[in-house]
């Protein structure tokens, strides 16, 4: 019998029902079981775990890059400053992870930031894909260093930078920081001795300039910012702060605070490196003006007394605003790989190899006054020619100079007087594989070594002897056979070290290489009697105050004793005051004693190379320039020129006209 | 009949003359109470920075909702629930109503809601329409209770509850849907119907489980959106991706499980205070009270449900008619279904559906309805009181 449903007092249970409800009650304390046991495992057992993943939830840590230590001339002037831009950065590894929201998100990002969407070439490693270029540079980066942000916009617009802070919920994985940039005021000036900053990379990150750094760092890359990074670049600051769920900062928790690196002063001084590029150029077109196809040149002025580097430049030349941007491969190569570019990015006032003519022709003069072979007072007649068995060689212009001594051979530049030089000094290669006096004399002034400029990427230079010689045929050997072809124009092929290698060696030709800031460094020891000075760009490491915290000043290389220096330095002069001096018509009243070579150096099918170098002696301000112009016919015709120029900045504050010489002498 | 000294002392009290209002059930009260108090600290400390310069607007609004639910509930338990039976049709036809309105608004204004806008607050009818089913279906299980064997019997009871559960799931609220098939199935059960007409629901409802989840989308015909599936799949697998329901399963576990034992307190609690938690007043409210009290305070939560859970199951025995007996079994299973859907949904154990907690979250359907459920509670305790009280008998736990 079962109870009327509509009315069943209270406690009148059928046993049916007391069991459904035991069920239902069961089931319940079942789930409340399950529930406090799940409860207990949060956030008891694990609870520490979860606790460290809201902390990281919300703490967000910031390196805030610290402003590199700016350069300054030895005025004072400032030559590479900073200026605050905003970085669009990326942490690839919180990009999403699923492929199809990471492209579409990267694909957003490249429409944000005017970059073009579309799959381009990508190499990564040794492979190529086809990726969009934001996602190439992501990935490439991140291949070198993981755990770094990458840095897509150095120097994001306002319009990018707002619109990316106001929707960086939107973007996960995408910053915006602070950040400093180089900037050049003076553009073009000085451009190739600063070099370039970036990210630090895998090799960086080994080397030990850059010990300490931490991955992700702005480090020098190249040229000065390199060589004294460890002053220039500071200390990145840290800031620990709170972050919300969009990513928006809350607050700061801690903070470390960012020092900016040193000042480094320079000893170059500003406006003779303006004047010394500007005075380059100008030698550049006179050269093209008499119809030689000059395309390029070099000079260093330089203190004789300690090597300090007053200007170097080099032409073509570049303006390293344009590295502070990214640049499109395109645009990059047009501008600086291609050939007509003519290489801009290249230093040539240290990297270049040339001969270096008639400009030689003091470490041929030391080196027979050191053997003996002549003194001073010695007399050697010209003919117009000079004869080795079956070899003849002749002045340039086919002159005649008749009687003359060292002096006179100096000044109005006697071939044949150091072609006999040569020829006398030359040793047995058998007996001497290095080479003799000639040789010796040539080490000794720092040719054939690097000078241990603080730049890198200085060329060291050949002072050929019959080991060089054997070298090189190898060389020129191995090439010919390799690529199939009857010449390599490394060297000839004929017998080994003959007495014309060093005839040639004598007047700086043949297969002798050097630097203009080699010939600069070597005739500085001329001015200052024999001191081989380790040239240096980097002159003091300021404090915050401007005050001087550290000199740079490196022991020189070598002193070396040249005999009879005072003849020496006498044909320098006369050549530039005496009648018939090779560039008396080009410091005509000049108003200060100009020590200085013309050199003109032939190369195998092309042009010759104009070279000139001088000093000036001074109390003060003593001073050796160097200049070379590719391509540029005569010494005299324009690379004299432009170290007149260079010259009278120097000493009267202005350039002055340039003015040509005649002479037509090697 | 001998009178244990229990019996007699309910005896005194409901003899004592001073009115039905004694015949309250006090823990009831108290638990409703509690967590209601517990709830409205939760929401004002995790709600400070949502809306800028009035950091009280939530909370303040909750103690509106909660004071009005109070006032609802002691009407309600004033009035014999019995009488609700003849209005059973009446019933059903507003819940059908409401939730039909809701469509059609919702259709003229273009978009996809479940609510009414009712100028004060949103009017949620599918909330509603969970108390309203439970009183209609008790009088239709009442009516053909002889028939209760019968397999017709099952079908059709279960259709009544199925249809307001499939105008509520296109609103779409499917949270709310399930809690309507859930009831009907725990009152079908305690009823009587037959255990293989219940277990063959059962499986009816696992087996169109898998077919919309899994099949369905494997074969290109989306019956849910594609958001939904993934919420209700999203909890199996935390770590797979990186989508919205995984973010908030996962911020929630850690909200919860940061708590440790004692909680972080209000100005620690960062994964509410910062908003990695989205929903925290609503759906996630467990969470805060988890990160700010930690297991303690989750403890004293759960034990205040229990201890409601446990009051209500009592009146299941007790109620003075099976029509008594049925409502508290819907309402029973309302309130547990929705404590271990939404708080398995904050410590990753249940899939995300949008079931409020009841008592706990915020909003103001959820909650008016809530007391009234517990109004009937209390209706249905009254009156067995009285029975009992006429009857001088009755088999007291308390």
């Amino acid at each position: 019998m079962i109870d009327p449903p509509d009315q069943r007092p209270g406690g009148q249970l059928s046993p049916q029902l007391a069991m459904r409800v035991a069920i239902l009650g069961g089931i319940a304390l079942a789930i409340f079981a399950i529930i406090f046991f799940r409860l207990w495992f949060l956030q008891v057992l694990s609870g520490d775990q979860y606790l460290a993943q809201a902390s990281s939830n919300r703490v967000r840590d910031v390196t805030v890059q610290a402003p590199r230590g700016e350069l300054l001339d030895r005025n004072g002037t400032v030559l590479v400053e900073n200026r605050n831009a905003v970085a669009v950065t990326v942490a690839p590894q919180r990009l999403p992870e699923d492929e199809g929201p990471r492209l579409a998100l990267l694909r957003r990002l490249s429409r944000v930031l005017g970059e073009s969407t579309r799959p381009e070439r990508c190499r990564l490693g040794r492979r190529t894909f086809r990726r969009m270029p934001l996602e190439c540079t992501i990935d490439q980066q991140a291949a070198v260093t993981p755990y770094a942000d990458v840095v897509v916009e150095p120097d994001a617009s306002r319009p990018v930078y707002s619109y990316l802070a106001e929707r960086a919920g939107e973007f996960p994985g995408v910053e915006i920081q602070n950040a400093w940039l180089r900037e050049y005021p003076f553009k073009t000036v000085g451009a190739h001795l600063f070099g370039t900053v970036g990210q630090i990379d895998e090799n960086g990150l080994r080397d030990a300039n850059f010990r300490g750094v931490r991955g992700g760092s702005i480090v020098g890359k190249s040229g000065l910012e390199y060589t004294y990074d460890k002053y220039l670049r500071g200390t990145n600051g840290a800031q620990r702060i709170e972050v919300d769920a969009q990513g928006r900062p809350k607050r700061k928790l801690r903070e470390v605070p960012v020092v900016k690196g040193s000042d480094v002063q320079l000893s170059i001084d500003s406006r003779l490196q303006r004047v010394g590029q500007q005075a380059l150029a100008t030698g550049i077109s006179m050269a093209q003006a008499n119809g030689n196809p000059a395309d390029g040149g070099a000079f260093v002025a330089l203190d004789p007394r300690n090597g300090e580097v007053l200007a170097m430049g080099s032409n073509p030349t570049f303006d390293p605003n344009d590295f502070t941007r990214p640049i499109p491969t395109r645009v990059y190569e047009q501008k600086f790989t291609s050939e007509s570019a003519n290489r801009p990015l290249f230093n040539r006032a240290i990297s270049g190899g040339f001969a270096i003519g008639s400009t030689f022709k003091i470490v041929t003069a030391a080196a027979a006054l050191a053997s003996g072979i002549i003194t001073p007072g010695t007399y050697y007649n010209d003919t117009g020619t000079w004869r080795s068995g079956t070899q003849i060689r002749r002045n340039a212009g086919g002159a005649i100079f008749g009687s003359v001594n060292l002096e006179k051979a100096l000044a109005v530049s006697v071939d044949t007087f150091f072609y006999d030089l040569g020829a006398r000094l030359n040793e047995d290669p058998a007996t001497h594989p290095r080479g003799g006096e000639l040789q010796r004399w040539a080490r000794d002034f720092g040719f054939g070594e690097r000078s241990g400029i603080d730049l890198g990427g200085e060329m060291r230079g050949v002072v050929p002897d019959s080991r060089s010689s054997d070298a090189l045929k190898a060389a020129e050997r191995r090439c010919r056979r390799v690529r199939r072809v009857a010449n390599c124009n490394y060297a000839f092929l004929d017998d080994t070290w003959t007495i014309g290698d060093n005839v040639s060696l004598a007047i700086g030709q043949g297969d002798f290489l050097a630097s203009p800031l080699q010939l600069a460094v070597a005739y500085g020891a001329i001015e200052n009697g024999g001191t081989i000075v380790r040239p240096h760009i980097g002159m003091s490491v300021l404090d915050e105050d401007g005050r001087v915290q550290q000199r740079i000043s490196p022991r020189p290389v070598r002193r070396i004793d040249v005999p009879d220096i005072d003849t020496i330095r006498q044909g320098l002069l006369d050549s530039t005051t005496q009648s018939g001096g090779t560039s008396v018509d080009v410091f005509q009243g000049f108003g200060k004693p100009v020590y200085g070579k013309t050199g003109t150096a032939q190369i195998t099918n092309r042009p010759d190379q104009s070279w000139y170098v001088a000093y000036v002696p001074d109390a003060e301000r003593p001073i050796v320039v160097a200049a070379v112009i590719e391509n540029g016919g005569f010494g005299a015709q324009a690379a004299a020129p432009a170290v007149r120029q260079i010259l009278s900045q120097w000493f009267y504050g202005r350039a002055g006209e340039a003015v040509a010489g005649r002479s037509a002498s090697y | 009949m001998s009178a244990t000294p229990i019996q007699r002392s309910v005896e005194r009290t409901t003899r004592g003359g001073s009115g039905p209002r004694l015949l309250f059930d006090p823990l009831l009260l108290l638990a409703a109470i509690g967590l209601a108090v517990i709830s409205v600290i939760a929401i004002g400390g995790s709600t400070r920075t949502d809306i800028a310069g009035n950091p009280n607007f939530y909370a303040h609004r909750q103690i509106a909702f909660a004071v009005i639910g109070t006032i609802l509930m002691v009407v309600i338990s004033r009035f014999d629930y019995s009488r609700l039976r003849e209005f059973k049709i009446g019933v059903y036809g507003l819940m059908i109503g409401l939730n039909v309105l809701t469509l059609l608004l919702a259709a003229a204004t273009r978009g996809a809601r479940s609510w009414i806008g009712l100028g004060f607050f949103r009017f949620q009818p599918s909330e509603l329409g969970k108390v309203l089913l439970i009183v209609a279906l008790a009088g239709f299980i009442v009516d053909r209770y002889r028939r209760l064997g019968e397999r017709e019997t099952t079908a059709r009871l279960m259709l009544l509850a199925l249809a307001p559960a499939a105008l509520v799931m296109v609103q779409p609220d499917l949270g709310s849907a399930s809690v309507y098939v859930v009831a009907a199935l725990t009152m079908l059960f305690i009823a009587g119907t037959p255990g293989r007409h219940i277990m063959g629901l059962i499986a009816l409802f696992a087996v169109s489980l898998v077919f919309v989840l899994g099949v369905a989308p494997a074969v290109g015909v989306d019956l849910l959106k594609p958001y939904q599936v993934d919420r209700l799949t999203g909890f199996l697998h935390p770590n797979e991706s990186n989508n919205e329901t995984t973010y908030q399963l996962n911020q929630s576990k850690i909200a919860i499980g940061s708590g440790e034992k004692t909680g972080r307190g209000l100005d620690r609690a960062t994964q509410t205070g910062l908003n990695f938690l989205p929903e925290h007043h609503t759906d996630f409210i467990f969470s805060v009270v988890g990160e700010r009290w930690g297991f303690a305070g989750a403890a004293a939560v759960l034990s205040l449900f229990a201890l409601l859970i446990w009051r209500t199951v009592r009146l299941l025995t007790m109620a003075k008619n099976l029509f008594g007996t049925l409502i508290a079994a819907g309402i029973l299973a309302m309130l547990m279904y929705q404590l271990l859907v939404n708080v398995g949904m904050t410590i990753g154990i249940m899939p995300i559906t949008g079931v409020t907690l009841p008592l706990m979250s915020y909003g103001g359907a959820s909650y008016l309805t809530t007391f009234i459920a517990l109004g009937l509670l209390q209706s249905i305790h009254v009156q067995a009181r009285i029975a009992q009280g006429s009857k001088g008998r009755g088999l007291v736990l308390s």
